[in-house]
């Protein structure tokens, strides 16, 4: 157990399933990643702190964080 | 130059003071009938298939570094054929008996050695899977022995076998599986393919494609531009990088994963053991060092070194399995990027761009798959169709459902 956890790129959006392309977009958005080499901005889950997720941007070359926020805007402390 | 125990003694005489470099370090040509980016394992066994067995000898293999630099030199070196699914074992059994016959195919000396792989179990589920996978891998043609804890203890009696928690009730053993020399590999693909008549072209990093027509004919690089009608990429953890240069995006994440290993002690572990409480596994190396490894760090990265949470999660694994290595130090430790795919299973295809092929997500595994991927891309290259043991590895069955998910844990490549 460590004190965060990795989700992966922040830019996750659910597609809407109504659309004509829901289909080709749930493939894009399940599956394909940009996957940067360099800045990425992505989600961890501070869970044995203050349980909250984080939206964290690090460089994927040197895992130097270059900063963090909540990931839920209206989360503040 | 051929190899035998003949020259070997030949040059004994002579102090060794004959020996020529086992390959040639080429210059970029301007053109060629194929280009393969990157000098790995699968980059350098493509080569070699695409002169061996279709004739393709026009051909230059192109690496940023210097070959071998990447993950083929990186690696734990176990290779095995144990998977379940039907899509895989086919394909990881094609490797292990090319394997069987490498050295004697590119005329080097891999230490290929086959001193068995066994997985341990420590719990009744656990060994009821292995059951089920031990006869998946037997309906395939390959080797395997569902072994009882007495069976186990023959082979590796020093294990904390009756550990309160994760007491061992099994293994699945693959005698046939074992480890080979990585640089060796290496080098042997390098050997062969160039004694055939291919460049390998080091110090020489591709930059972008070269396009006609919407199809690629060639490629940029940092030693000018190269033109081919075909271009295969074998690029591992960079495959989301040349993707992105021929303007593409891959179903892969590019992920650290960490190896160790300690001073040399005497012979002591005679197979390769994979722990199943934890994430640990082991060998022994012939120079008497213990090679050990777990998990991926678990997050994205390009940066060929993890991090301590890690190192610390791997050795509690390794001493909740194997307490007697507490007291032995550790000599080295490394990083390679891996191109971990969303079902952890590879993709050997055509890519959305004419002309450009794709072999890719290898995830952690790829070492083992060296021969058989090489053998299949050379194929798929030379003929336009896969090869008839990797027909599963598409890159559109992510968008059709058919994919191949070893784990069933879903497109999350960090837990794969
Ligand atoms: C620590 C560790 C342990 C592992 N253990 C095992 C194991 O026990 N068993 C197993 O089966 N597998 C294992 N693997 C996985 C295995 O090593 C890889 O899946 C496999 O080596 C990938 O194929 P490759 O050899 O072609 O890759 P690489 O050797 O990484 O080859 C890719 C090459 O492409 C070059 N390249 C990249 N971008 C460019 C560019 N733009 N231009 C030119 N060249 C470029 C790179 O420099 C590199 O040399 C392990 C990996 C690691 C890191
Ligand atoms: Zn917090």
């Amino acid at each position: 157990m460590h004190e965060f956890t990795y989700l992966g790129d922040a830019a996750y959006r659910r597609p809407d399933p109504q659309a004509p392309d829901a289909l080709e977009a749930f493939v894009e958005a399940v599956h394909t990643r940009v996957n940067p080499a360099g800045i990425h901005e992505e989600l961890w889950y501070h869970g044995s702190g203050c349980r909250s997720w984080l939206k964290v941007r690090r460089d994927t070359r040197t895992h130097e964080i270059h900063g963090a926020s909540f990931a839920n805007p209206e989360t503040t402390r | 130059m051929r190899y035998s125990g003949f020259s070997v003694f030949m040059q004994a005489l002579n102090r060794h003071k004959g020996w020529k470099p086992t390959w040639r370090d080429a210059a970029p040509k301007p053109s060629y009938d194929v280009i393969i980016i990157g000098g790995g394992g699968h980059g350098l066994a493509t080569a070699h298939y695409l002169a061996k067995v279709h004739g393709i000898t026009n051909v230059a293999v192109i690496e940023k570094g210097w070959i071998g630099s990447g993950n083929a030199g990186r690696n734990t070196t176990i290779i095995r054929s144990n998977y379940l699914l039907p899509g895989n074992e086919a394909f990881y059994e094609l490797s292990m008996k090319l394997w069987e016959g490498l050295e004697q195919d590119v005329n080097y000396n891999a230490m290929v050695s086959q001193r068995g792989v066994l997985n341990l179990c420590h719990t009744d589920a656990q060994r009821d899977a292995f059951a089920r996978r031990g006869n998946s891998m037997r309906l395939h043609g390959a080797d395997a022995e569902l072994l009882d804890p007495e069976g186990v203890r023959k082979l590796v009696p020093f294990l904390n076998f009756d550990d309160a928690r994760f007491p061992i009730k099994g293994g699945l053993f693959q005698p046939r599986g074992g480890t080979a020399r990585h640089d060796a590999v290496v080098w042997g693909y390098a050997h062969a393919a160039s004694e055939r008549g291919v460049d390998i072209v080091q110090n020489c990093e591709v930059t972008g494609f070269l396009r006609e027509g919407g199809r690629v004919v060639g490629i940029e690089t940092s030693r000018g531009t190269i033109r081919a009608n075909k271009i295969g990429m074998a690029v591992a953890g960079n495959s989301g990088r040349v993707a992105e240069m021929a303007g593409f995006r891959l179903p892969i994440e590019s992920h650290v994963l960490q190896a160790f290993v300690s001073e040399a002690i005497k012979p002591m572990i005679p197979t390769v053991v994979t722990y199943g409480a934890g994430h640990f596994y082991i060998s022994q190396s012939d120079k008497g060092g213990l090679v050990f490894g777990g998990d991926i760090d678990g997050y994205n990265s390009y940066a060929q070194r993890g991090n301590l949470p890690t190192v610390e999660d791997v050795c509690e694994g390794g001493m909740s399995l194997m307490p007697a290595i507490g007291r032995v130090r550790l000599l080295r430790s490394w990083g390679g990027i891996m191109d971990m795919s969303m079902d952890g299973s590879p993709i050997i295809d055509h890519s959305p761009v004419d002309g450009l092929y794709v072999n890719s997500g290898w995830c952690y595994g790829g070492f083992k798959a060296t021969p058989a991927s090489g053998f299949c891309f050379a194929h798929l290259i030379a003929t336009g169709r896969m090869h008839e043991t990797a027909t599963a590895y598409r890159l559109d069955r992510f968008a059709t459902g058919h994919v191949i998910d070893e784990k069933g844990v879903g497109a999350r490549p960090n837990l794969h």
